[in-house]
């Protein structure tokens, strides 16, 4: 370790601050953050609760095995689309063209999956559109990044412009606009499940991870001489997610099994939360969103790691746009339409990151998502209710949520701990 | 470090820069030598920020030229200064107030773990350790936000950050202007240390008082042009304030026509 040049000639006291927390230091220093407006995930944890409880009261089917798993299969696209709109609001920008962009990579897919078409190999198509969809991000952030104009309005562009190519696209190549995907494994990508013997490997695989992971940093951590947080913590979360786990698989396993989209979005959220916080990259992402200047200053290509976010949020657009094709088994000229756009930026927000840039995690993605599926369906299942409620309940969810993150932020500055 | 040759180790020759119609910097001289403090005073508008910035690669001088131990050096970005071993410390500071103190300190600068892998640990070992040998000891975390610092602590560590890289030339833009009276002794100890070790140190600051405590030479820039410098020990306050105000280009010695 290199000694501070000017500084060698200060002999090093030890370090007093490496003793060790105890578990109730460790949740006292939690408790401590959480008051100071730290609120991390709990008001969106908290709100999905009562939304349970609610829905749960007003009709038995809510809770049920059956509509459990059919509320994961609804939820996986938003999911995917939403965590590329999280990595762009992390650099404080916005992508107004996911819905769409989902459509042109669904539908390309389809066309080019066609038995009448081009019949091509799904294990072809799939990198093939998955690129135009990257290309399309990239398009759209080299002209906000090189031209210097707001991604609102060339996203906007993107917005229109996509949808027109959709229409295009549907109308143009057939007669009735709905194409049907014939292909049994894009099919599967949204409608398969795994078997339960599957089910529970994946959910012990899965716990098993975290705890190997937990250890891991832990350990390192002890042998750079760093605290650590005490053993009893870590056991506990690891009891907390293999009971969260174990609960949703057996809860799945009793109707259909684990839908496989489930798998997809879990692998999605992982890698994607490994590439934010583990990675360089994803350092200089929350770098660019805290602080533009100070990331140039610190030598970070500025413009090359955002016109990589734009890539990435059309990217996951595409992905997202696949399972949804995969879902309805068909293309019409109707599709990235609707609420998809909106949903997908409110479940990013939802789920807590920030539209001021630099704060949120990917995570957010899921709980956000869940959260508008959840009061969807359950509004849904709730007899006699106009529809049109289901909308002024999201959007008070979505501006609870904004308030949220305005006042911790707030509480934050003002407590002097963040 | 002190490599033999007794030149200045960063020298500017000519500089210019133009803000559109503003002329910042006007064919500017400018120069620091190994282990010696160099002050840099102006009133505001002077064009000490953009002579710094200028030096740190982020608004490339128009004219004139940067030399680096006596050999002529093209910085076209913040990488370059770094690799140079130039440090900056800025006005602004520059910090990303929603990341932690160790993720700022790394900025651009990340320790990986092959294959790409941030290494948290090492990270975090170095900032404890650069923080506690610069005696910072009112950080509750190094893990907390930057957001939440105070402007000593945050000073603190962008100076840190600084002299944590084994840098030659250390520049710092107004350092102690947000300081208590503590803590400014703190970082005017740090510049003396610094420069005792051998280290170029340019220190721009508003307060002569504190620029006669620890500086060796002193340049005076006002309206974008060089217009004095001087020896600190053959000078006082009085005579620097007299350039800063009202001095002109013929003031400065070996510069008249
Ligand atoms: N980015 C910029 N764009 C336009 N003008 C600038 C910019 N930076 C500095 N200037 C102008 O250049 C002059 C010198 O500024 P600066 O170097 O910040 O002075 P100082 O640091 O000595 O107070 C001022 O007139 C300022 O308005
Ligand atoms: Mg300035």
């Amino acid at each position: 370790m290199t000694t501070p040049p000017g500084l060698e000639d200060r002999p090093l006291e030890p370090m007093t601050e490496v003793s060790n927390p105890t578990v109730r230091e460790y949740l006292d220093e939690y408790w401590t953050r959480v008051k100071a407006g730290d609120l991390g995930s709990l008001p969106i944890i908290g709100g999905l609760i009562v939304v349970a409880i609610i829905f749960a009261t007003q009709s038995p089917v809510f809770l049920s095995a059956a509509n459990f798993v059919n509320l994961t299969r609804q939820t996986g696209a938003l999911v995917i689309i939403a965590i590329g709109v999280v990595f762009v609001l992390l650099i404080a920008e916005i992508d107004l063209s996911v819905g769409f962009v989902s459509a042109v990579v669904g539908v390309s897919m389809t066309l080019l999956l066609r038995e009448s078409g081009p019949d091509w190999a799904w294990w072809f198509v799939i990198p093939l559109v998955l690129s135009l969809g990257a290309a399309i991000g990239f398009l759209q952030g080299f002209i906000v990044t090189k031209a210097d104009v707001p991604s609102f309005v060339v996203t906007l562009a993107g917005f229109l412009g996509w949808s027109g190519v959709v229409l295009i696209l549907t109308t143009e190549f057939t007669d009735s606009g709905t194409i049907l995907i014939q292909d049994n494994v894009v099919i599967g990508i949204a409608n398969a499940f795994l078997t339960d013997f599957w089910g529970w490997v994946l959910a012990i695989v899965a716990v098993a991870s975290f705890a190997g992971l937990q250890m891991a940093r832990r350990l390192a951590r002890s042998r750079a001489g760093l605290p650590v947080k005490p053993i009893l913590i870590i056991i506990l979360q690891v009891a907390a997610l293999g009971a969260v786990a174990a609960f949703v698989v057996a809860v799945a396993n009793s109707d259909r099994g684990v839908p496989m989209v489930a798998l997809l979005v879990l692998f999605l959220l992982v890698f994607w939360s490994f590439i934010a916080s583990r990675t360089r990259f994803g350092r200089h992402i929350y770098a660019i969103g805290g602080n533009p200047e100070a990331a140039r200053r610190a030598g970070i290509n500025v413009d090359r790691v955002r016109i990589a976010v734009f890539m990435i949020c059309s990217f996951m657009a595409g992905v997202g746009g696949i399972v949804l094709a995969s879902r309805l088994r068909s293309v019409d000229p109707a599709a990235g339409g609707g609420n998809l756009l909106l949903n997908a930026i409110a479940a990013a927000v939802i789920g807590g990151t920030s539209l001021f840039g630099g704060r949120g995690k990917v995570v957010s993605a899921l709980l956000g998502a869940v959260v508008i599926a959840s009061l969807d369906n359950g509004l849904g299942l709730i007899p006699n209710l106009p529809s049109g409620v289901k909308f002024v309940v999201t959007a008070l969810v979505l501006l609870a949520a904004v308030l949220v993150d305005s006042f911790s932020r707030r509480a934050q500055r003002a407590s002097g701990i963040a | 470090m002190v490599d033999g040759h007794n030149g200045p180790i960063l020298e500017l020759k000519g500089v210019s820069k133009h803000f559109g119609a503003v002329k910042a910097l006007v064919n500017v001289d400018f120069e620091v030598r190994a282990g010696e403090v160099m002050a840099l005073v102006g009133d505001n508008g002077a064009g000490k920020s953009t002579l710094v910035k200028g030096i740190a690669g982020i608004y490339p001088y128009d004219e004139g030229e940067i030399i680096f131990e006596g050999r002529p050096v093209s910085i076209h970005g913040p990488a370059d200064t770094a690799d140079l071993g130039i440090e900056i410390v800025y006005q602004d500071l520059a910090l990303a107030d929603n990341l932690d103190v160790v993720a700022n300190m790394f900025l651009g600068r990340e320790e990986i773990r092959v294959p790409f892998r941030l290494n948290e640990s090492v990270m975090e070992k170095r900032t404890r350790e650069t923080l506690h040998s610069l005696s910072v000891t009112t950080l509750r975390s190094v893990r907390q936000a930057v957001a939440g610092l105070s402007g000593g602590q945050r000073q603190a560590v962008a100076v840190a950050k600084a002299v944590m890289w084994n840098s030659k030339v250390v520049i710092l833009d107004e350092p102690t202007a947000a300081l208590g009276v503590a803590q400014t002794r703190q970082v005017l100890d740090l510049v003396t240390r610094l420069a005792d070790r051998g280290l170029a140190v340019v220190i721009i600051s508003h307060n002569l008082h504190d620029i006669f405590e620890v500086a060796h030479r002193i340049t005076v820039l006002r309206l974008g042009q060089r217009v004095a410098l001087y020896e600190a020990a053959q000078s006082n306050q009085q005579e620097v304030v007299e350039a800063i105000t009202a001095g002109t280009i013929e003031t400065v010695p070996g510069m008249a026509k």
